[in-house]
């Protein structure tokens, strides 16, 4: 499969296959190996980070937006692609009021209508659920990792149709690079170089029980 | 929740070749689909590129308009061929018509034809997504589809209900439909109109046969009421339209007989007065505007779950 096929359930970039790099780990990450049984079988996987990482990764998210948005924060909304960018969405949502008194409105923009390869993976459309009109808010748009771009060109696609904000910026858990699109993320929670075919996977108490970020190796 | 992810036939030429499975996924996405038509720009740009041509060989305005706007939605280019101004006229068959579009690279065909199997016969020489729109006295898959979904939003659920289909039961594709489909998503269907209309033999298809109008009625969550087709008879299948009337006609008093709250649905178009009587097609339990709302989502649905499955297989066949 080329780097444009898709697999997985929830309308993102495919993350599988290939080898992870060496410094996958972060400092903070716990390093022990264990292995991971995913489709392929049994890989090599390394935390890169645990769960205390993901939320000093979501407060310090937070911290960015609020600085980089004075004067705009009443009219900020963020909004997270299904299924792992809505719960992070949420979660941003939380340390705003909380550290930062800022109430933000949260919603939710189902990306399967606008992506470029219908068909080529499981990609059946969910509702979105926009928290009313978005002309003239500072759109922050949260996704879990960051990969060709592509996923993020959708959903700015799918949000213009919405509405005319007056800004969109892009925050992410994990930028693991190899852009195919000139996209870059305004907050993001860790840089992960990977090889182009590893998979990284994201697990959110929310949606997968488990909390942590797992760089898997490829079997290319 | 459903476990497949698209259509696995390259046609939709029937409910009958539908599993249940493939009937919730159509379902559960013209939910999600209904949305679109909320949004401030109306469209999403899922089919974009693609080309729907609605091939009609009988008149319609409700699903050839219905196919077009779900097609339009989905960003798909539309063409109507006016079969009354093409080459049909000039004695040309009916697959070379379809090879010709063909040649064009159509992507989707819509067809509606006379004549029972005629948009199998298309599908089985056409690389082309061949959507049968009503053939003959035989299916009309997405009206039962639009059914299905105008019944489950309405009263939750499908299974367990039970259906009444009124009227003109021998001409009508509709009924056929309904009947496979109801009957697969585990609902009781029962037909009802003069033995004219209605031979025993649906009993053998899994529908309950009904002549008389009250029995049918007592107990169902749905009334069903039929186009009467004068344009299908022959004389002698009715003494007159105002004894169908007076016998089968749904008015007020009738409605009644059905459960409290029971839904009304009719494919349209009426023939208001003779099927049914106004004050109960504009009643409140009368879903009738419903159906043709869902009818766009519905479409949507398949035109986008076809494509998906295409897609699907030409990148399983290209990968060795």
């Amino acid at each position: 499969m080329g780097p444009l096929s898709r697999t997985g359930e929830s309308g993102k970039e495919q993350r599988d296959e290939g080898r992870t790099t060496r410094n996958a780990g972060g400092p903070r990450a716990g390093m022990a190996p264990r292995f991971f049984c995913g489709l392929m079988g049994p890989q090599g996987a390394t935390q890169s980070l645990d769960a205390a990482g993901i939320d000093r990764a979501m407060v310090r998210i937070a911290h960015e937006i609020h600085e980089k948005n004075p004067g705009r924060l009443a009219d900020l909304v963020l909004i997270g692609i299904p299924k792992r960018g809505d719960t992070l969405a949420r979660r941003i949502a939380a340390v705003l009021a909380r550290d930062h008194a800022v109430v933000a409105p949260v919603g939710v923009l189902d990306i399967t209508m606008y992506r470029d390869d219908i068909g080529s993976r499981a990609s059946l459309p969910k509702p979105s659920d926009l928290p009313g009109s978005i002309d003239g808010k500072t759109i922050v748009l949260v996704d879990d990792v960051l990969y060709t771009g592509r996923s993020v060109r959708a959903a700015m696609d799918a949000l213009i149709d919405f509405g005319r904000p007056k800004a969109i910026q892009l925050a992410v858990l994990v930028d693991r690079g190899h852009r195919e699109l000139p996209i870059r993320a305004d907050y993001v929670g860790k840089n992960i170089p990977t090889a182009p075919g590893a998979n990284v996977k994201v697990e959110l108490k929310e949606d997968d029980g488990a909390e942590q970020v797992l760089v898997e190796e490829g079997n290319g | 929740m459903t476990t497949v992810d698209s259509l696995s036939a390259k046609d939709l030429l029937g409910i009958e070749p539908l599993s249940r499975d493939e009937i919730q996924l159509i379902l559960d996405t013209a939910r999600t689909l209904s949305d679109v038509a909320k949004h401030p720009i109306k469209k999403v740009p899922a089919l974009r590129g693609r080309t729907m041509v609605n091939l009609f060989y009988e008149a319609s305005t409700r699903t050839r308009t219905s196919f077009e706007l779900a097609a339009v939605r989905l960003s798909a280019d539309v063409v109507n061929i006016n079969v009354q101004a093409s080459s049909v006229v000039k004695g040309e068959t009916l697959l070379d018509t379809a090879r010709t579009l063909e040649a064009m690279t159509v992507d989707f065909i819509v067809m509606r034809h006379g004549s029972s199997g005629a948009p199998h016969m298309l599908a089985r020489n056409l690389k082309a997504s061949v959507i049968n729109a009503g053939d003959g006295q035989h299916e009309h898959p997405t009206q039962a589809l639009l059914d299905l979904y105008t019944v489950r939003e309405k009263l939750g659920s499908i299974e367990g209900k039970t259906i009444t289909l009124i009227g003109d039961i021998q001409h009508s594709r509709v009924a056929r439909s309904d009947l496979i489909a109801f009957t697969k998503m585990g609902a009781k269907v029962r037909f009802c109109g003069p033995p004219t209309l209605l031979s025993a033999d649906f009993g053998a298809l899994g529908a309950e046969v009904h002549h008389d109008l009250k029995s049918a009625l007592t107990g169902a969550d749905v009334v069903y009421v039929l186009r009467l087709q004068f344009e299908r008879h022959r004389m002698g299948l009715m003494p007159s339209v105002k004894a169908y009337t007076q016998q089968y006609a749904i008015t007020s008093e009738r409605v009644k007989w059905a459960k409290p709250g029971a839904l009304v649905m009719h494919p349209g178009p009426m023939n208001r007065g003779v099927e049914i009587a106004p004050e109960v097609a504009d009643g409140p339990t009368s879903v009738i505007v419903d159906q043709v709302a869902n009818g766009i989502a519905v479409r949507m649905a398949v035109l986008y779950l076809l494509e998906a499955g295409r897609t699907k297989r030409a990148a399983a066949g290209g990968v060795s």
